[in-house]
């Protein structure tokens, strides 16, 4: 009684339902399209073939979808503490610190797969730094994390627009962003992964920290559910009054979950900054913070949601772009515009097709259960 | 007019795959008091709110009166005279007696004159039905008797000539609760119909004329109360015979193993609700606490535990102190040989949403035997698990079923398995059968005594009088945060029900 909505199978759980939240997100951003006076069919197909219809696509869809990953486990893995980090966003932003110095240094002297491990740990360190923060300041002193996240947001934002216009900047150049790296600072592209499907990865910049992503994906699954620490995170996350009483420090917990959060958003940095761009610029992360908390509630904040849900987003970027590019009255925004869409009915409204599918599962099994009934008598 | 209040006529209602009530058919009688029992999750709590315009029933009929009726929320049961006395009270903190009775039923915009009609009109009430509260006192200045009798008179107020109680006696000492089937007496001899929801079968052969029993959302039997007896009642509630009466031999209480001396606990708003506690318990003795839910046992608990900070005060575990006034971490205490069964497995002593196997390390979690270095060994974990499972008659027997997904009874079965296999010293239990089927408590019940039987200290707190009588070898009493009493366990209901109200207790303290 107290749990009026019964219990279903794991397929319709996890399969079924955001499937359907998907296909209605969809509709309503096909009657949008509609209003605007534009054939929704027709911008499907540009969305679907303009995310995977060629090689090159598929790479850019992978390269967004990568940066989604990092996000989305960042999130996750606050989530399953009972903390929201709404600030992934700003610590990504700082994670570029650490690649930036890393290239910066290294990339002259070195090859690639020695900076590219010390840009992770630089990366990483960076994140957690600017998690840390707020993690110590909700362990001890009470601040609620939401609050500080968002403004440790605009913070590492000004940091960055001062770093990269008068230290990281430089001297002579306009453009506020660092120099450009050498080869050392250059991640090398995944098109030996796409030619095994005999795709051809063009000019996307799909490159190895793909491959990190679904590292840290696994690394994560292990973490929240086959470690010791992930047991007492789960048990915090859950009920805050059973992890005291089973003996768990709550500001320890909160702590380390920050800065593994931290950790995780700041690696988002190596996949434009050293797969793309060869150089820090202002504003790089470009909401992909934010987008990792809409991919965490998608992915059910599970590794294997995260990734399809990654995925999905980083379709929707890439399809998005081909659509603005294709169909001049549909812009931007309207791209953004079904993003909120996939958002509100993946996320928010989650619950809201629950019932109506948990009386159909009732009425099929009380149907085939009187039936077996009269079969026997 | 018949004689028929309430007639329920195959009463139907499924939440997703939960069939809650199964076809009930129910007839309650005017003028009488009718009972309806059944173990938690037997359908009578959804029986009652299909009654009160809650959730609508999917199939079924609801005469009242001799009238087909729909009820489609609480204010259309309130039109045709079904008035509801909540478990947890329906009243505002802050408002006074009046406000509250007349909230919902003003009969005017302008405030004044509905306060003075609202005034006269419950004066009335109060003398025709001997329910004397004070209008003007404000609800969190009365004791829990006196709100109860504001949410009787809510109802009365509103014209109810059906009044449903769902639990009352929960919250009440003995005598509140005489008080209260007395109160009842009365009127129903003004006419009142009453049906009173209970899974206490002493209430029920006190005061009902009729008796109900539901098990698993079916309506069992309808008895006579005077015809029927607690056994036949149990094993309808239960569908199999019960054993009512604990067994167990004489105690043989060894060297004190626990000791608490002048414990002070506030709670989070600075308010003292544990003042200047002292006891000792030995090994081989169970120590029960009594006292009316709220008076300082569950920050007792909370402070001996570990969970929370105490003021002052001194605690000795094993010989050894207890730093209950700075930072008693509760997972060194495990390791010193405490267990504790929490009052509220729900949120402190299982985390629902785990699997069982993962509540059965809970607190145990940093043992060796669970983990590889820092990843946690599943393999041992489960075959844990399962050897419990198989011990505590778990059921059903699938350690990675969502805890959620058991019944109370067995929830309770997964918190026992875990304290009581560590094989610890000194066992502190909060309400071991709340909201526990009677089948389990049986077997609770017998495993406490056999902790006891094996040489450990027990210490023992529960609301239900009954069962700290049963199973106390001695019986503390707490009153307001304080001891008021000790007592054996030949003392009668009555010498511990006055000391739970307080009253013995300030006499002794004076002398």
């Amino acid at each position: 009684m107290s749990n009026p909505y019964a219990k279903l199978p794991a397929w319709a759980e996890y399969g079924l339902i955001p499937l359907v939240n998907l296909v209605v997100a969809f509709l309503v951003a096909g009657l949008v399209v509609l209003l605007v006076g534009e054939n929704p069919l027709n911008a499907a197909y540009h969305m679907i073939n303009g995310a995977f219809g060629r090689g090159e696509y598929i790479g850019f869809t992978l390269y967004y979808a990568t940066t989604f990953i990092f996000t989305g486990l960042s999130v996750a893995v606050a989530f399953h503490a009972g903390l929201f980090n709404i600030g992934s966003e700003g610590q990504a932003y700082i994670g570029g610190i650490g690649v930036a110095l890393a290239c910066l240094w290294l990339d002259k002297t070195m090859p690639w797969f020695v900076v590219f491990p010390v840009a992770i740990v630089g990366s990483a360190a960076f994140g957690a730094l600017w998690a840390f923060l707020p993690g110590w300041l909700q362990a001890k002193r009470g601040s609620h994390i939401v609050i500080t996240t968002i403004m440790f947001n605009f913070i590492a934002s000004s940091i960055m627009v001062y770093l990269l216009t008068k230290v990281m900047k430089p001297l002579g150049s306009m453009a506020t962003q660092t120099r450009t790296f050498e080869a050392g600072g250059q991640l090398p592209k995944l098109d030996w992964l796409l030619s095994i499907f005999g795709l051809n990865v063009g000019n996307a910049p799909f490159n190895v920290s793909f491959l990190l992503a679904l590292l840290a994906a696994f690394g994560v699954w292990v973490l929240i559910w086959r470690t010791r620490f992930g047991y007492e995170m789960r048990t915090m996350g859950h009920s805050p009054s059973a992890a005291r009483y089973a003996g768990i420090s709550e500001t320890r917990i909160t702590i380390i979950v920050m800065m593994i959060s931290g950790g995780l958003a700041g690696m988002m940095a190596l996949n434009p900054i050293m797969g793309e761009q060869f150089r820090m610029q202002l504003d790089f992360v470009q909401g992909a913070g934010f987008v990792g908390i809409a991919v965490a509630l998608m992915g059910r904040s599970h590794p294997a949601g995260i990734i399809p849900a990654a995925i999905l987003f980083g379709m929707l970027y890439q399809g998005g772009a081909e659509i603005a590019f294709e169909m001049p009255s549909i812009s931007r925004d309207m791209i953004v515009i079904i993003q909120g869409l996939v958002i509100l009915f993946a996320g928010a409204l989650e619950n809201m097709f629950r019932p109506a599918i948990g009386r159909a599962f009732a009425a099929i099994g009380s149907r085939s259960s009187a039936a077996a009934q009269t079969r026997g008598a | 007019m018949s004689d028929i209040a309430i007639e329920l006529r195959g009463i139907d209602k499924s939440f997703g795959l939960v069939h809650a009530n199964k076809n009930i058919n129910l007839t309650v009688r005017k003028g009488t008091i009718h009972g309806i029992i059944g173990e938690n999750g037997a359908g009578k709590s959804t029986l009652m709110s299909i009654l009160y315009g809650f959730y609508q029933a999917d199939n079924g009929d609801i005469v009242v009166d001799g009238n087909t009726v729909t009820i489609k929320d609480p204010n259309a049961a309130i039109t045709h005279g079904i008035g509801m006395v909540h478990q947890h009270f329906m009243l505002v903190e802050n408002f006074t007696v009046l406000e509250n009775v007349m909230l919902g039923a003003e009969d005017s915009q302008i405030l004044n004159t509905s306060i003075s009609k609202a005034r006269v009109e419950l004066k009335r009430l109060e003398r025709e039905y001997a329910l004397e509260v004070d209008p003007d006192a404000l609800i969190e200045e009365l004791p829990v008797g006196l709100q109860q009798r504001v949410e009787i008179l809510k109802a009365l107020y509103r014209k109810a000539d059906i009044l449903i109680l769902d639990e009352p006696t929960g919250v009440l000492t003995p005598p509140e609760a005489d008080h209260l089937f007395r109160i009842l007496g009365q009127l129903k001899d003004q006419g009142k119909t009453i049906i009173f929801i209970t899974h206490k079968l002493r209430e029920i052969m006190a005061i009902t004329d009729e008796v109900s029993v539901m098990r698993r959302g079916e309506m069992v039997a309808t008895r006579n109360t005077r015809e029927t007896s607690v056994e036949e009642l149990a094993e309808l509630m239960v569908g199999r015979r019960v054993l009512l009466r604990v067994d167990k031999g004489e105690a043989n209480p060894g060297a004190v193993k626990f000791s608490v001396r002048n414990l002070t606990v506030r709670d989070g708003r600075g308010v003292t609700m544990v003042d200047d506690v002292s006891f000792d318990i030995r090994a081989g003795e169970i120590v029960g606490i009594a006292g009316v839910a709220g008076n300082g046992q569950s920050e007792l608990l909370e402070a001996i535990s570990g969970i929370r900070k105490a003021v002052s005060g001194n605690v000795v575990l094993n010989g050894e102190a207890v730093d209950v006034t700075g930072h008693a971490d509760p997972a060194a205490l495990r390791t010193r040989g405490l267990a504790h069964v929490p009052e509220d497995r729900h949120h402190v002593g299982l985390v629902l949403k785990f699997e069982e196997s993962e509540n059965g390390i809970l607190g145990y979690h940093r043992d060796k035997r669970y983990l590889n270095g820092v990843f946690l060994n599943t393999k041992a974990i489960q075959a844990d698990a399962e050897e419990k499972i198989k011990k505590y008659d778990i059921r059903p027997p699938n350690p990675r079923l969502k805890t959620a997904n058991f019944s109370g009874g067995n929830q309770q079965k997964i918190v026992l398995a875990r304290e009581m296999e560590r094989n610890p010293d000194v066992l502190i239990i909060g309400q071991p059968t709340r909201g526990v089927d009677v089948g389990a408590i049986e077997f609770i019940h017998k495993r406490i005594i056999e902790m006891r039987d094996q040489g450990k200290a027990v210490l023992l707190v529960s609301v239900e009088l009954d069962e700290i009588r049963a199973l106390s070898d001695r019986i503390i009493v707490m009153f307001a945060g304080r001891v008021v009493g000790e007592r054996d366990p030949g003392a009668t209901e009555g010498e511990l029900g006055l000391l739970m109200a307080g009253v013995e207790g300030r006499k002794e303290a004076a002398e």
